[in-house]
């Protein structure tokens, strides 16, 4: 049982991530990519962890795709052009592809861990669960919980700088400003604020 | 099943990853290309972490995805950033930078 389910998400993973190589269109890569980490997921679940599991399916294939097929249906759909500037690419590509999984074997071959050849460790049935991890990742692990949540903000932070919308006020002269359409209706609506606000104070008093 | 096979599908999934890398011009189906090569990485630890019987692998793995996610958001600002600006969406035609 073990196995079929290994051999169903591991075809599942390797021909998302030939589609994903191969589709021409972003979109149907976008897709063939979630194909890739439902099947990721079903193989972290046969690995015993189930709450890295459920965070694959609900923060890549939920929300990270989510933005994925945002951009693609902003930017559109095949923008790639078909002849190659370097000769040779296709082919070339594939071979240092092969090459480095050559390496890699080589390197995971070579390697005298005996445990490779096992089914890993017995482990208790409460390993990998919520609770386990949580604990490790609020007690051990404390100081690079509180960093990845700050390079979550800077990430944020940086997004936002880099993708605002762009004012050209003349010839040569771009400014790029965070804020959405309605910068410049903003400064507008915030003088009438205060008057609104001294009429109304005045009403009570 | 043993670990050497999710070692070796991994491996086998990075190298896809670099395929694609290196194939592709489009600079959205290359941040794709990078997230299979990060979630193959991702695979590994989860697997060491299992052969070893120690949670501490799957953690790296919260954080490898943690910082994919950032990866990904930076990513896609820069190309919504290179759209806005009428630029070329490909990867051979933007090379200013190159010396």
């Amino acid at each position: 049982m073990e196995a079929v389910l290994f051999f169903g998400a591991a075809l599942g993973a390797l021909g998302g991530a030939i589609g994903v190589v191969a589709m021409r269109s972003p979109f149907y890569g976008v897709l063939a990519l979630i194909i890739h980490l439902f099947s990721l997921a079903v193989l972290f679940l046969l690995l015993s962890s189930a709450f890295v599991a459920a965070a694959q399916v609900v923060v890549y294939a939920g929300a990270v795709m989510v933005l994925y097929v945002f951009v693609v249906a902003y930017v559109g759909g095949n923008t790639e052009s078909a002849w190659e500037p370097i000769p040779g690419q296709r082919f070339l590509g594939p071979l240092l592809g092969a090459a480095i999984f050559v390496e890699l074997s080589i390197a995971v071959l070579s390697s005298s861990l005996i445990a490779l050849g096992t089914h890993g460790a017995d482990v208790k049935p409460g390993f990998g669960d919520p609770a386990g991890i949580g604990k490790l990742l609020l007690e051990r692990f404390l100081l690079p919980f509180e960093a990845s949540s700050i390079l979550l903000l800077l990430a944020a932070v940086g997004a936002i700088v880099l993708a605002g919308r762009v004012v050209i006020d003349g010839p040569g002269k771009v400014s790029a400003e965070g804020s959405s359409e309605h910068s410049s209706e903003a400064p507008a609506e915030r003088s009438e604020d205060p008057s609104a606000l001294t009429s109304h104070a005045g009403g009570t008093a | 099943m043993n670990i050497e096979w999710y070692i070796v599908l991994s491996s086998l999934l990075f190298a896809v990853g670099a395929m694609g890398i290196l194939l592709r011009r489009s600079p959205v189906v290359i941040l794709l290309c990078l997230e299979l090569m990060l979630n193959a990485g991702n695979l590994a630890l989860v697997a060491f972490s299992k052969m070893v019987g120690n949670q501490q692998g799957q953690i790296f793995a919260i954080v490898v995805m943690v910082v994919a996610a950032c990866e990904v958001v930076v990513g896609l600002g820069l190309i919504v950033a290179i759209f806005r600006r009428k630029l070329p969406l490909d990867v051979d035609e933007l090379r200013e930078l190159r010396g």
